[in-house]
């Protein structure tokens, strides 16, 4: 209980293999970063754990606070507490941001009760403050025309209204100029509590000079190939990938 | 950014209907007895009777427009459909003096109520005849006159005779030929000079009684710089047999008028709609259409504007949604003749399951015209693989100093959008519903506040049981 426990997951897309017997245990409390070459399956263990459709969960669980979350529709694993913030998240043309995430957090909601309007502003606005986001935005239609940046704002805003038990961050360091880096990461790090888990996925150290992770897992292969503290993420930032990879001899991914 | 509170309408909704009980039924079929049968009933002058007479005629040498349009026109048995059904009585203009059946169908409808909240007068059909006719005083004392075409013809005919017929011949199509033989009911409307009226006027067109055809006309006249809106709502019970609803709106706004003209249709899904909706724009007018189709097993709509005088400006905004097994085959028609005339056609459809959308546009801008202007969008969204939507523009620009523009565009729902959504922890139903709302929003900000929380509703009742 009170963890995300992920247990031998293999996941396969159009017939091949990604995620080949992944196991990580991430605590409430604590943030984990999983670091890995380009195709090592980072992002697909992300979806997976989602349940994005394109992928086939063919042997393993994920265990959300004990529960098995993989045979539950997307929505209902959202609703038990767990939030991704995407790569690439989708545009949604006409709807606004105040709309969107006024009906995510009404969908959370026993049926007959109501969001109360006025107190859903003063949140949202003071959570938009903070990450220095023009309050004109609420009326922008979700990530449609906007910047790297400017979404990757959005997924946070998100997260911070919706308030999971656990969240995977997916790359949301790329597409980042240096000073929208800092405000993300600052918007990461207020949510950091007792209360929520973080998996912080990335390709790179420098986010987690800012967003600074209990345990270091490296991600190859779909498995996760060494697990570690703060410094595994300086020592493969001095030394690359191919160090690990031979050490472990797992076949390099280009 | 506002909030926009819901109105308690209850909206699932039109399927409902009160046992029959007509004091005048003309029976089943069309024919001269018929027609003669309802100018007796409703008391029609000499000229309406040969007007009826001649359209009968017109009625039955045309034949359904095959060559481009839908195959289902052929399903319609016009030997088994009741022209007239009637309670014989006037329409009233106190919900207290209306037949209980009937004013308890409006009231679920939830007529009287928005009527207390936000028009300026309503007219409420039920069948052939209006149950219900009020507008407030304020109107009338200004010269405003909105009554029903029976009415209109008998107390009004110095306006009405000049303008009825004219913008729509009895022969422009099958359909309009039909409601001139045999039309009941709908409302007639004079904005005199000048006059601005703030609030709309509504009409609400009810059918209650199984294999019966709704022919209601509508003739609306704005007078030089009047202003009016004009909103419509339709519904009608599930009845396990075809439905006919074929309706003739004439609009005229002269100089400087501006007109908008609203339509919420909502028909269960056996009714045939056959509307035939056109205004004539002379100088400087500004006539708007703005058009939104749900429900019905065909519909055929193509509301147009004549620009007839120097710089008028004809606007259709069409929103159609074909659910499965149906047919939502409708467009706009602008026919430029005049010089600076400027016309607008945004249209977006949404097609769920085997739902078919089709837009059919034309736009005429003759070679001796200059400075004319058309802009044409059309946007369709597929909800299923199996969902399908067609454009036919018919684009006819001349003339080197006019300029027309037309985009078109068809997306889909992306499994990305809906996972994306899912994630967030809406339903996949909720997911598609509020994708779909998006992608009408644009022109759903125009109408309304009323009538854009009703839209959503009923997009929203659309969909549940579109995904799975």
């Amino acid at each position: 209980m009170n963890s995300l426990e992920i247990k031998n997951l293999h996941a396969n897309i159009e017939g091949r293999e990604i995620l080949k017997g992944l196991n990580l245990s991430l605590k409430k409390g604590q943030v984990h970063a999983i670091m890995g070459p380009n195709g090592s399956g980072k992002s697909t263990l992300a979806k997976v754990m989602a349940g994005h459709p394109s992928y086939e969960v063919t042997a393993g669980e994920v265990l959300l606070d004990g529960q098995n979350i993989m045979e539950l529709e997307p929505d209902v694993r959202a609703r038990l507490g767990l939030f991704l913030a995407f790569q690439y998240p989708s545009e949604i043309p006409g709807v606004t941001i105040a709309n969107f995430i006024r009906a995510a957090l009404q969908a959370r909601l026993p049926e007959g009760e109501e969001i109360d309007a006025v107190d859903y502003y003063q949140k949202l606005y003071a959570k938009m403050d903070l990450l220095d986001m023009n309050r004109a935005f609420t009326a922008r239609s979700v990530n449609d025309g906007f910047s790297g940046g400017e979404k990757k704002r959005c997924e946070i805003l998100q997260m911070s209204m919706l308030e999971p038990s656990y969240a995977v961050l997916d790359e949301t360091d790329s597409g980042l100029d240096i000073d929208a880096l800092r405000i993300v990461s600052e918007g990461v790090n207020r949510m950091r509590g007792p209360g929520i888990g973080m998996l912080v996925i990335t390709h790179y150290q420098r986010l987690l000079d800012h967003i600074v992770p209990d345990v270091v897992h490296v991600m190859a292969d779909g498995q996760i190939i060494r697990s570690g503290g703060k410094e595994l993420a300086l020592e493969l930032e001095e030394r690359g990938y191919d160090w690990l990879l031979k050490q472990e001899s797992v076949p390099a991914v280009s | 950014m506002s909030i926009k509170p819901e109105l308690d309408f209850e909206m699932d909704n039109g399927n409902f209907s009160f046992p029959e009980n007509y004091a005048f039924d003309a029976g089943y079929g069309l024919n001269e007895g018929v027609v003669n049968y309802i100018c007796d009933v409703k008391g029609d002058p000499d000229w309406v009777r040969e007007f009826r007479l001649k359209a009968l005629e017109i009625f039955r040498k045309k034949p359904n427009p095959t060559h481009w349009a839908s195959k289902d026109l052929e399903n319609i048995h016009f030997d088994k459909i009741r022209y007239y059904l009637a309670k014989g009585q006037q329409a009233k203009r106190n919900w207290e003096d209306v037949p209980d059946d009937v004013k308890r169908t409006f009231e679920r409808l939830g007529i009287p109520e928005k009527e207390r909240k936000f028009l300026a007068g309503v007219e409420a059909q039920f069948d052939s005849e209006a149950a219900y006719s009020n507008m407030k005083d304020a109107l009338s004392d200004q010269g405003v006159i909105f009554v029903g075409s029976k009415e209109g013809l008998d107390k009004y005919p110095e306006i009405f005779r000049p303008w009825f017929g004219k913008v729509i011949p009895t022969a422009d199509n099958k359909y309009s030929a039909l409601n001139s033989a045999v039309f009941s009911g709908g409302s007639f409307i004079y904005v005199p000079k000048g006059v601005k009226v703030k609030h709309p006027l509504q009409a609400y067109f009810r059918i209650n009684a199984e294999n019966f055809g709704q022919f209601e006309r509508t003739l609306i006249i704005a007078d030089e710089g009047a202003e009016l809106t004009y909103m419509e709502g339709c519904t009608a019970p599930k009845f396990e047999t075809a439905t006919l609803h074929s309706a003739v709106v004439e609009l005229v706004a002269l100089k400087g008028a501006k007109l908008q003209y609203i339509t919420v249709q909502n028909w269960s899904a056996n009714v045939f709609n056959l509307v035939t909706k056109r205004a004539l724009a002379m100088e400087e007018a500004e006539v708007k259409w703005i058009d939104c189709n749900i429900g019905s097993r065909l519909t055929m709509k193509y509301p147009g504007v004549i620009l007839k005088g120097r710089k008028a400006r004809g606007e259709v905004i069409s929103i159609a949604l074909a659910n499965n097994g149906q047919h939502q085959d409708t467009g706009a028609k602008m026919i430029h003749a005049a010089d600076e005339t400027t016309s607008n056609i945004v249209s977006k459809s949404i097609s769920i399951g085997k739902g078919r959308s089709s837009y059919r546009g034309l736009v005429h801008i003759p070679r001796h015209l200059k400075g004319c202007k058309n802009n044409t969008e059309c946007d369709a969204l597929l909800i299923n693989s199996d969902s399908r939507t067609d454009t036919y523009p018919a684009i006819t620009v001349r003339g080197e100093s006019n300029s027309v523009q037309h985009e078109a565009s068809v997306s889909k729902v992306s499994a990305e959008q809906i996972f994306y959504m899912q994630q967030r922890g809406l339903s996949e139903g909720q997911a598609m519903s509020l994708s779909v709302n998006g992608f009408v929003n644009d022109l759903v900000n125009q109408f309304p506040m009323e009538y854009s929380v009703e839209l959503k509703r009923l997009i929203d009742l659309e969909m549940e049981g579109s995904v799975g």
